[in-house]
This record gives structure tokens, C-alpha cells and sequence, in this order.
């Protein structure tokens, strides 16, 4: 059985941040769902439950950066998406504070709990603003590697989590690298650039298109933000058809990130975005909101074939 | 300790001096804010030449005292402290606004020095002046967190949320101060947002408060400030009682003034009106 993400973010929290005594913890009355509450036992001295008050928890998150803390800040990623976008403006993204956001629940993990408690906008907020880096967890070991990573990198950050299990998509020993994709798996017709729980939906997406005789590419795009330009030149120039895959809208996010750079540099490649179409979902099990929406492996193999048509 | 009748005049003088540096520079550059500029003007000077442990030589210093000027919009004022402190040249004051200038509209924490906290969104600044109290607490520094609130500012609800945490962290390094000038950008406080008894509603969110029925007096001011550095255990709230516009008879009490750029016959009758005062 697969860790949900959340457990697997919690424990490596209490792994670096234990050590790391400028690492300080807040949440928004959410701990036992975002899984802050296990350092909170651990750490109680550097953990600060600020009640359902997540503007001014983001704000003071930004007093400690400034009083050379590392502050993690916890809550669903739609509430820090939104209600947190003033203070994120203004302390992280135009002051350049050293605060890490964690957005918990994100994509359509809240399932059962219906649109409010859905995030598919919080990509396209965070990388609208500058200086924000943007980082989405695809599985166990690169949401250990985030959190050991915001730690030891001095810069804002937005990192994207989820409620689920995800399927490890890295080999234990993968490396991983700020502002650089990760291919996950190599293939030469067809590119799928993906994040979060994508990734996994598009490993078994390339093994239903190998049966085809579609040999698939897939790319772990868990940087959205700065994201590996060089990469999504080399994956369009050497496979000619590319495909995104997010568990957001196709409005702003990877699938966005994606069309901007190659408008930008003229690279000929047809692109395919797999995404919520514009709308929004509904309560349900997860896994029938992936399928139901159109964000799964059968959708991403649609997608590359459509792509592949237009090649 | 009282502050001799001397200090007070000389910080009086120096108050009146920055009211007319404000004055020439929102003329010469015909933006900015002049109303909560002027009503601050005391707060500000009690703070950094009297009470907070700031200055140039000990700005990196981790367990220095910060101020956080949370209205924002009163950055002319703060920028003419700071200068007269000495963390940068009174001339640059001309940049104001400009484009290339360290001195943006709103303060900045990357581009200013002396300015701890990014401020213009109401409420932002305050939650970030109870970080940097509890990072304080944390690290066990003797130091103090000033935060300065404008009236219109306390109706945004972040403010409470602050508040709230505030209380919970037992926050009595954090100082606030209410500019409480009765005047908001549309009109006066009570017709655009009627905040009811705002004493009695810091108390109920857990906060000691202390009165300053003139919050243009130094000496008052900083006897407020050494009774709420006496308080523990909760965070102090002194609600100083200042005229928008202070000392420009045509701009006090009066919304208009709040951001209205002032044109070269306000700004020759501002002036005479400063300098009556000063003979007067």
C-alpha cells in the first residue's frame, strides 16, 4: 500500500525540521488533515496553531522569515491560494521573505468535501506571482526531497501536495534538481509532461500506448516554477507531439506554463492539455472526480493520440 | 521617567520640521498621502528618538526593537524619520514615488533601509509585526515590536485575527499603537464604518489598553509606551486620539486630504500655517 502524501510530508517535516531549529510549523485548524500535527507533537514549542485565521497566519509567517525563521505554513491549498494571496503577495513574492507555503488537499483530493475544498486555481495564482518558486509532489520520495529542499533553499516557495497515495513514480535512487524536470520513463513518439498525481496516471498511460506500439516519454514537471525550459524544447524537438498533465485547471497551470514556452520559441510541436476543462467538479470519491473530469490515464491516452495525430 | 520640558521642545521642533518637509515633498511631487502622514508625525518621532532601540549601527542586530508601520500609506512620514535617524540622505526624500527610487510609495522592507515589514495592504503588516515578536520570544531577544495601526485599518478583519493570536501567544512584547484620527479615505470614521466602543473592543480581544487623549504630545506618548512595556502577559493597545491632517488648519479632520495631491496655493498656506504655529 502506497503512503498518502500528506503522511509521507508530515514525517519528513519532523525529519529536517526536528534538526532544523529555525524550522517553525503553523496551521490553520487543519493539523490532523494537513499532518502538521506530527511535528506539533514532536516540536510543540515550535509549532503555532493559529485557529481558522489563515490571513493572519500566512502574515506571520512572513514576521517570522523576518526574524530568520524558516516558517512552513499549513492549510488546504485553496484557502493559501486565495485567502493567503495578499500576504503571499506582498511578503513572499514582492519582499522575497524566506516562507514556505504548503498547500494540502490540493487538486480534487478534497473529493468528497465538493468545489469550495477543491483546488484548481492555486498553481495559476502562485506562478502569476514573481519570485514564487512552485513545486507540485508527484510521490513519497520527491515530497521528502521538497521538504529537505525548502529547508535548505533560501526562497519563497509554494508546494503543492495532496490528501491521496501516489503511486512511487521515481526510483529510490532518482536525483532530483530545483528548476529541472524529471523523466521518469523514455520514449521517442509522444512526450507527457506531468505533475502530481498525473505522473503516476501517466506511467500507465505510456504502458497502455506501448501495447498500441506507442513508445511514451514522461516527464516529471514537479517544477512548475522556474520551470525547465530546455527540457520542454528537447521532448518537442526529439518526440514531435507533446501532452500536459495536472490535476488543475488548463487554465494558468503546467499545461499553460507549457504553451507559453513554446509560443515563445517557435519549437513546432503539437500540444494537448489534460486538465479540468474550465469548471467546476463536485463531491465524489477521488478517484471517480479523476475519471468523471477527464484527469486520468484513459484521458491522457486520448490525449497523446490526439496529438500524435497532428504531428 | 518624565521627559524634561526641554526634550519636549526639541522634539516638538523637530516634529514641525518634518511636517514641512512632508508638506514641500507631496507638493513637489503631487502624490501621496499628507492627511495620515501629518496625524502620525508624534507616534513615529516618540518611537525613534525616544523609546524603540533603532538606529543605523544596530539595524542587523537581531535583538533590536522594530517598528512596523502597518498604515502603509503614511510612508512619507516615516521616510523623513528614518532620514533624520540617519539610515539614509533627507535629500532622497525628492525621489519619492519616482521611478528608480528606494523610497516607494508604500514602505518596502528589500529597498528601504530601516523599514522591518513590507506595509500598504491594511492588516498585512500587523500580522507580520506578531511574527517577528513570537521569532523574538523564540530566540529569547530583550526586544520590542512597535506596531502602528491607522483607525480605518482596524476594519479589516485580519486585524482581529492578529489580535486574537496575539492574546493566544500571551504577546506582550508587541506594542501597538492606534493612530485614531476619526478619519478614513471616504469620510469619517464613524459614517463609513462605525467601529462602536474600539476601547472596550481591544479588551475584549484580550489586549490591556492605555488612553493618550493627545496623541500629538511626546511626553504622553512615551509614558503610554513605558506602561504598556510595564504590562505582561497580553498584548498592549495604545489608542492615541490624533487629527488627520495635524497642523494644516484647512487639511485637519478632513477626508479630502487623505491622498489629494496639494496645489501651489494649499501648499503656501500650509506652510504659513505650520510656521504660526511654531511662533505661536
Amino acid at each position: 500500500m502506497d503512503k498518502a502524501i500528506r503522511d509521507v510530508y508530515g514525517e519528513s517535516l519532523i525529519k529536517y525540521g526536528g534538526e532544523n531549529k529555525r524550522v517553525v510549523v503553523l496551521d490553520a485548524d487543519v493539523s490532523s488533515s494537513t499532518k502538521s500535527c506530527l511535528f506539533a507533537a514532536e516540536y510543540p514549542e515550535r509549532f503555532i496553531n493559529c485557529g481558522i485565521s489563515e490571513s493572519a497566519m500566512v502574515g506571520m509567517a512572513a514576521g517570522l522569515a523576518l526574524g530568520n525563521k524558516i516558517p512552513f505554513v499549513n492549510t488546504f491549498a485553496v484557502f493559501i491560494s486565495t485567502i493567503g494571496a495578499i500576504a503571499a503577495r506582498t511578503f513572499l513574492s514582492y519582499s522575497g521573505l524566506n516562507v514556505k507555503l504548503m498547500g494540502a488537499y490540493a487538486g480534487l483530493s478534497a473529493g468528497y468535501d465538493g468545489s469550495t475544498h477543491h483546488s484548481l486555481e492555486d498553481i495559476a495564482v502562485m506562478r502569476a506571482m514573481p519570485n514564487m518558486t512552485v513545486m507540485v509532489a508527484s510521490d513519497a520520495a520527491i515530497t521528502d526531497w521538497m521538504v529537505k529542499t525548502a529547508i535548505a533553499t533560501d526562497a519563497p516557495m509554494y508546494i503543492r501536495l495532496s490528501r491521496e497515495a501516489a503511486p512511487a513514480c521515481h526510483d529510490a535512487n532518482a536525483r532530483f534538481e530545483l528548476g529541472k524536470g524529471c523523466i521518469v520513463r523514455e520514449g521517442r513518439d509522444v512526450t507527457i509532461l506531468a505533475c502530481g498525481a498525473m505522473v503516476s496516471e501517466a506511467l500507465k498511460a505510456a504502458g497502455a500506448l506501448s501495447a498500441k506500439g506507442v513508445e511514451t516519454r514522461v516527464v516529471d514537471m514537479f517544477c512548475v516554477k522556474p520551470l525547465d525550459k530546455a527540457l520542454i524544447l528537447d521532448c518537442a524537438r526529439e518526440t514531435g507531439a507533446l501532452v500536459t498533465a495536472e490535476e488543475h485547471s488548463i487554465i494558468g497551470g503546467l499545461g499553460s506554463a507549457v504553451a507559453e514556452e513554446l509560443v515563445r520559441s517557435g519549437a513546432r510541436a503539437p500540444l494537448e492539455m489534460v486538465g479540468i476543462q474550465d469548471c467546476h467538479a463536485e463531491s465524489g470519491a477521488y478517484k471517480q472526480l479523476l475519471q468523471k473530469y477527464c484527469v486520468d490515464a484513459s484521458a491522457i491516452v486520448a490525449a497523446a493520440e490526439k496529438a500524435l495525430k497532428r504531428k | 521617567m518624565k521627559m524634561t520640558l526641554e526634550r519636549k521642545a526639541e522634539l516638538e521642533r523637530l516634529c514641525l520640521q518634518f511636517r514641512k518637509d512632508v508638506i514641500e515633498v507631496l507638493h513637489a511631487i503631487q502624490t501621496g498621502h499628507p492627511g495620515g502622514s501629518l496625524s502620525v508625525c508624534e507616534i513615529l518621532t516618540a518611537l525613534y528618538f525616544e523609546k524603540a532601540n533603532i538606529s543605523p549601527e544596530n539595524q542587523n542586530d537581531p535583538a533590536r526593537d522594530k517598528v512596523v508601520l502597518s498604515k502603509g500609506h503614511a510612508a512619507p512620514m516615516l521616510y523623513r524619520v528614518l532620514a533624520e535617524r540617519g539610515f539614509f540622505p533627507k535629500e532622497d526624500m525628492r525621489t519619492l514615488r519616482q521611478p528608480g527610487s528606494y523610497l516607494q510609495g508604500h514602505p518596502c522592507s528589500i529597498y528601504t533601509p530601516g523599514v522591518e515589514v513590507t506595509s500598504g495592504p491594511l492588516g498585512c503588516a500587523y500580522a507580520a509585526a506578531l511574527g517577528l515578536a513570537i521569532a523574538d520570544k523564540l530566540d529569547g531577544n530583550d526586544a520590542y515590536v512597535y506596531a502602528i495601526l491607522g483607525d480605518g485599518e482596524i476594519n479589516e478583519g485580519v486585524v482581529w485575527e492578529v489580535l486574537m493570536n496575539a492574546a493566544k501567544q500571551k504577546a506582550d512584547r508587541l506594542i501597538t499603537i492606534l493612530d485614531w484620527n476619526g478619519v478614513q479615505l471616504d469620510g469619517a470614521a464613524e459614517a463609513i464604518m462605525p467601529m462602536g466602543d474600539i476601547e472596550a473592543k481591544f479588551q475584549a480581544f484580550g489586549c490591556n489598553t492605555i488612553l493618550v487623549e493627545d496623541g500629538h504630545d511626546v511626553a504622553l506618548l512615551c509614558e503610554a509606551i513605558d506602561a504598556a512595556r510595564g504590562c505582561k502577559g497580553r498584548p498592549s493597545v495604545i489608542l492615541a486620539k490624533t487629527v488627520k491632517g495635524k497642523g494644516v488648519s484647512f487639511m485637519e479632520g478632513q477626508s479630502a486630504w487623505h491622498g489629494h495631491p496639494i496645489d501651489d496655493e494649499s501648499y503656501a498656506k500650509a506652510i504659513r500655517d505650520l510656521e504660526a504655529r511654531a511662533d505661536g
